[in-house]
């Protein structure tokens, strides 16, 4: 089974190419359910491959393929292949498996765009190209992936081209992931300079050549490339404008799957970050940093999905953290357990909207709870999870991160604890200014609105995501080794970099009773003061509705002024100073021949006088000094 | 020693060349000649004939590179399908042509973009002459390619402004006459340091060896001092600056780019920009090692600015062909520090980017004359909201911006990385500074594509429907939009045949620089002249 493996990202490439010749002859629903069936069947490859490497000994479970040779110059030769390993699969079960119930969802949701199959190309386009950057066996597939995610994020975040603002997000969106780009090339330069290799298994084995300069260096240029993607300090304004997008979209691109490939790309490259650990510490402190930063604007968002992507950027910086401390196992349980919750999330708010007739203010819903049970029901259990209550699997996987940073550094802990509370109040916030108070969306006058929960398409994919948000934990209890299943899965890929935490049952204990604390008290806050109020400006500051005003202050100052730069030049350096130079010489030439010949003979004539009188006088210096 | 075996070596494999009975790479040149003539025989009114007629010698010279690519021995880094016959025994010139690694692709590169051309950018009136400018600008392009004596690129190289400067003039856009005439001047004002250079040479040559000749591969062997290596390397790079162009002898290029009719505006871009790169490549690095290594830093520095420079100004733009100019300049600049790094990697990257440049950005003028053909302007402020009315031309234009910018698996990315991967082992401060380019490229032209493509179209120009596509236009692309990927995906067969003549023109450079540094001052009978 193994050696199907090449399946997993052909399905999807197939689906694209379907749809791509015959998208539009095959319509709707039908290319909806095309793009479905190939992501499900990929789903389906990569769980059977994954039974099969299961049953291997821990240490046979690496299985590189090459397909054909992409790039020979010199020495460098590199190859396209697949490296399937347990952190590739852990990453492609969650991808194909997420992505097919994204899909069956936005052929409900997208049923009446008139774009339809382009979306659904689009998405399989996306789900190929993220396939082949957790699979690659070497770091410049993983390049060819994360270009192309971030491209069919640009395509898909300005789906609905026609409003200038979505336009303008799917550009935003692209450039700050460029600006990440250029510290992954770099960091893939001096790996190649060095290594002379980009594939993993050979760049760890002569990691000896790097010089702890050279080490740092390329984990710290890999993180502004992980930053690009994940939407950490200062590279994250991109992904809030990036809500522009259809809300699927929102749901699979911008919370459970490509912003995390920066993770994923951390935890790959971990044998290099273990050896630069004062890169780690600077990966660790922007990560909590991020996170509390990000839970700070989400405590002051209206905009019901705007909340999310903050929610999305705080919990990134969490799994950043670990990432950081070196809890490699910890950051992808919590980007696992937050794929689960953050979709469900996205995917009850995109059932809102619609309910709401595109409305996506929170200060103009209101309750929602009876009228739309199932998706309020999904959504508590969401705003459960992600805060952190026990049971739910946000409480296990944030749980085991905090826990891990308290080992590197107390004050970490303490950063990550108080972010932990204001995530439960912030998301109780939206959950209560949505599905519970008053009505008010009936004040704006629009009397048709009749909310209700949709179709099965739309409805079936939220239970599975609140079945897998509720019970997610369990995939990795820390009740000992024979439960703590994805750390023992993980284990021969990132064990040997893995930090060695050492809590006693009674200090795990005390952790968790402490993180249930934080989150159970977050969430009384948010419904002491948002049960029954819509607005309390004290607690929505401008510096917070506004992010901080690093968005703002990035167009001031680096935006605009680059932007003047380049008028600058256009207008003064490129038309007055170089052309200005170019035509001042032809015209002295210009002068001089016509005083000389004392008739203004035209161009041509004047300009070839002097090119020949000139060519005259080199030929004879050179024939001089050459001798003849 | 190891000089003695290179130049073994290298004549060996000049006699080993293989012998074919039919003279492909003459025929190449010739046959676009021959259709010239021929074409300017027939009758003006015969339109239908005329553009039969060239369209076949255009498909017939591409169906003669497919054979030469196809009898191309891939492992080969010297010359191949060499044919000598002397023209001027007393001048030393002879008709020599020959083709390696370095210019095999770029020698494909012509022969496919001029078919399209004829076929995607007719000229409306006067198709006579203009399939006759056209047909010898092929011939130009080509023989520039494929001579190896120096006196017959140079008069290849130049004769190609004859007819580029006509094409300008009859077919261009309003301010051509002025555009075609400081196009003109500046790089006939290069060409002639050029031809001064390669004069100097030729004596310096047969002052040490008694031969006059221009054959590139004797001049190889001429012992050049320090400074008159320096002047004639600058002389030399001064023609190739201009016409590439590099920053900062540029200014003719947006003007002409702009002015042009759509037909040039592809060539210039696509074809004789690479006259440019392909001239410091073929000229300086072979003929110059010692003054090349010496002003490395320089050309590198201009590359960087190119760069980041064309960039920037690219995205202040309003006219579509003068932001693809300023685009062009920005890799121009890639292409130039790929030569200069002097590095395997990097100088197959500017080879390969040579090609894959002409590709897209022919694809990127015919889709601007395209929107040209049926709004009439190139104003970007002018479009807006195309995509709603073109689709498909949206999606095409998407794929050729996105290979453009350097995205992996499309075309722009293989070059742009192996220059930047080669140039950071050289001269890594270069490489780190050349990476902003890569940012901002992708902003000016993601800048241009919303404009033009995205929002909705104005309530007036409604009115006037945008057609999409026509099949006849999807014809012209395909072949391009088919290259473009392919060679994103699978650039291999392209790089094992390149990287052999580079790696001996490496080995060359790195050779005259060890060994040659002593034994060519003790050597040169100037010294002390």
């Amino acid at each position: 089974m193994i050696h199907s493996s090449f399946l997993i990202p052909l399905f999807p490439l197939v689906g694209f190419l379907i749809l791509a010749a015959f998208g539009r002859r095959i319509g709707n629903p039908m290319a909806g359910w095309i793009a479905t069936l190939m992501v499900l069947a990929s789903f389906i490859v990569t769980v059977l491959v994954f039974a099969s490497v299961a049953a291997e000994p821990a240490s046979a479970r690496l299985h590189v393929e090459n397909w054909f040779t992409w790039l020979t110059a010199g020495q460098l030769s590199i190859g396209v292949g697949i490296q399937v390993d347990p952190l590739s699969l852990t990453m492609a079960m969650f991808i194909t498996g997420i992505s097919a119930l994204i899909h069956c969802y936005s052929v409900g949701y997208m049923e009446h765009d008139e774009q339809f199959p382009k979306f659904f190309l689009y998405l399989n386009l996306f789900v190929f190209s993220m396939l082949m950057l957790v699979l690659g066996e070497n770091l410049l597939i993983t390049f060819l992936g994360w270009e192309g995610v971030g491209v069919c994020s640009y395509f898909l975040i300005a789906f609905w081209f026609t409003r200038p603002s979505a336009a303008s997000a799917g550009k935003k969106a692209m450039i700050y992931n460029r600006v990440g780009d250029g510290g992954f090339l770099l960091a893939l330069f001096l790996l190649i300079d060095k290594t002379h290799s980009l594939t993993f298994t050979t760049i760890f084995s002569r990691l000896s050549s790097l010089s702890s300069v050279d080490l740092a260096a390329v984990s710290l240029l890999l993180f502004v490339g992980a930053a690009g993607k994940s939407a950490q300090l200062p590279l994250f304004p991109w992904l809030a404008d990036a809500m522009e997008g259809p809300t699927p979209v929102s749901a699979l691109i911008h919370a459970a799957t490509m912003v995390t490939a920066g993770v994923y790309l951390m935890c790959r490259v971990s044998p290099i970050l273990h050896l630069a650990p004062d890169a780690g510490h600077v990966i660790a402190w922007i990560g909590v940093a991020t996170a509390f930063i990000a839970a700070t604007i989400g405590c002051a968002q209206t905009d019901i999905k705007k909340v999310l992507a903050y929610s999305t950027v705080s919990q990134l910086g969490y799994m950043f953290l670990a990432v950081g401390c070196g809890a490699y196992d910890a950051a992808i349980f919590l980007m696992l357990t937050h794929a689960f919750y953050k979709a469900l999330l996205f995917l009850g708010s995109g059932s809102v909207i619609h309910a709401m007739g595109d409305e996506q203010d929170i200060k103009k819903m209101g309750s929602l709870r009876a009228l739309m049970p199932l998706t309020s029901a999904t959504f508590f259990i969401g705003w459960l999870s992600i805060a952190g209550v026990p049971p739910f699997s946000g409480f296990w996987a944030k749980g085991d991160v905090l826990s891990n940073a308290w080992v590197v550094s107390p004050a970490l802990w303490v950063v990550g604890a108080f972010t932990a509370i204001l995530t439960a109040y912030y998301m109780g916030r939206q959950y209560l200014l949505v599905f519970f108070g008053e009505p008010r969306w009936k004040e704006t006058g629009e009397g048709s609105l009749h909310p209700h929960d949709a179709g099965w398409t739309m409805s079936m994919p939220l239970i599975v995501l609140a079945v897998l948000a509720s019970f997610g934990g369990l995939i990795n209890l820390p009740f000992g080794s024979h439960l703590t299943f994805l750390e023992s899965w993980l284990a021969p890929v990132v064990g040997a970099s893995q930090l060695h935490n050492t809590d006693s049952t009674l200090q795990l204990w005390l952790f968790g009773i402490a993180d249930a604390v934080f989150a159970i008290g977050g969430a009384t806050m948010a419904l002491a003061l948002w049960r029954n109020t819509v607005n309390r400006p004290a607690l929505e500051p401008r510096f917070l509705s506004m992010a901080w005003f690093l968005d703002a202050s990035i167009d001031r100052f680096i935006a605009r002024p680059s932007s003047a730069l380049a008028l600058f030049g256009a207008t003064i350096v490129d038309r007055q100073i170089i052309d200005g130079a170019v035509n001042g010489v032809a015209g002295l030439f210009k002068v001089g021949a016509s005083k000389l010949r004392r008739v203004q003979t035209g161009y041509v004539r004047s300009y070839a006088l002097v090119i020949i009188v000139g060519l005259v006088v080199m030929v004879a210096y050179f024939m001089i000094r050459s001798g003849l | 020693m190891g000089h003695a075996s290179l130049v073994m070596a290298t004549q060996m494999s000049g006699i080993a060349a293989q012998q074919h009975a039919f003279p492909f790479l003459t025929a190449i040149i010739l046959v676009p000649v021959f259709a010239a003539v021929l074409v300017a025989a027939i009758p003006r009114d015969a339109r239908r004939l005329i553009r039969a007629v060239t369209l076949a010698a255009a498909i017939a010279v591409l169906g003669i590179t497919a054979a030469v690519i196809d009898l191309f021995r891939s492992a080969d880094g010297s010359y191949q399908m060499l044919s000598n016959h002397m023209w001027a025994p007393g001048l030393g010139i002879s008709w020599t042509v020959g083709v390696d690694g370095i210019s095999l692709f770029l020698v494909a590169l012509t022969s496919l973009l001029f078919p399209l051309v004829l076929a995607g950018a007719n000229a409306r009136q006067n198709a006579k002459s203009f399939s006759v400018w056209m047909l010898l600008l092929e011939a130009g392009c080509l023989g520039s390619f494929l001579s190896l004596d120096l006196l017959m690129f140079f008069l290849f190289f130049e004769a190609t402004l004859i007819p580029i400067y006509f094409l300008m003039v009859n077919w261009g856009h309003e301010g051509r006459n002025r555009a075609a005439m400081k196009f003109f001047v500046y790089t006939f004002l290069g060409s002639a340091f050029l031809l001064v250079g390669a004069i100097a040479l030729a004596f310096m040559h047969q002052n040490q060896t008694g031969v006059l000749t221009f054959d590139i591969r004797s001049l190889v062997h001429t012992h050049v001092s320090g400074t008159e290596g320096v002047l004639l390397m600058l002389a030399f790079t001064f023609a190739f600056a201009v016409k590439a162009p590099i920053w900062p002898f540029h200014t003719w290029s947006p003007d002409a780019y702009a002015e042009a009719p759509a037909s040039a505006s592809i060539i210039l871009g696509g074809v004789m920009a690479k006259l440019g790169t392909y001239g410091i490549v073929r000229f300086d690095l072979e003929l110059f090692p010692h003054a090349t290594i010496m002003l490395a830093p320089v050309f590198l520095t201009l590359g960087v600015i190119g760069i980041i420079y064309g960039a920037m100004v690219a995205a202040r733009q309003r006219d579509l062909k003068r932001l693809v100019a300023f685009s062009s300049l920005s890799h121009m600049g890639f292409i130039v520090i790929g030569a200069f790094a002097l590095t395997g990697q990097s100088v197959s990257g500017a080879v390969v980017e040579m090609m894959n440049h002409g590709l897209y950005t022919a694809a990127l003028f015919l889709l601007i004359a395209m929107i040209f053909r049926r709004t009439g302007t190139f104003e970007i402020p002018r479009l807006r909201g195309l995509q709603n009315c073109a689709p498909v031309m949206a999606g095409i234009f998407t794929l050729v911006m996105l290979a453009s910018i350097g995205v992996p698996g499309l075309n722009g990315f293989v070059g742009e990385f192996l220059i930047l991967a080669g140039t950071f082992s050289a001269h890594r401060w270069w490489a780190v500074v050349s990476i902003l380019g890569v940012v901002v490229s992708a902003v000016y032209m993601l800048w241009a594509f919303q404009q033009v493509f995205h929002g909705s179209r104005d309530a007036d120009s409604d009115a006037v429907p945008f057609r999409d596509v026509s099949t006849r236009e999807r014809l012209v692309l395909v072949p391009l939009i088919v290259l473009i990927v392919f060679l994103g995906v699978y650039p291999k067969p392209v790089l094992d045949r390149i990287e052999p003549s580079v790696n001996q023109l490496i080995a060359h450079v790195h050779q005259v620089q060890s060994t040659g540094s002593s034994t060519v001052n003790a050597l040169s009978p100037m010294e002390g002249k």
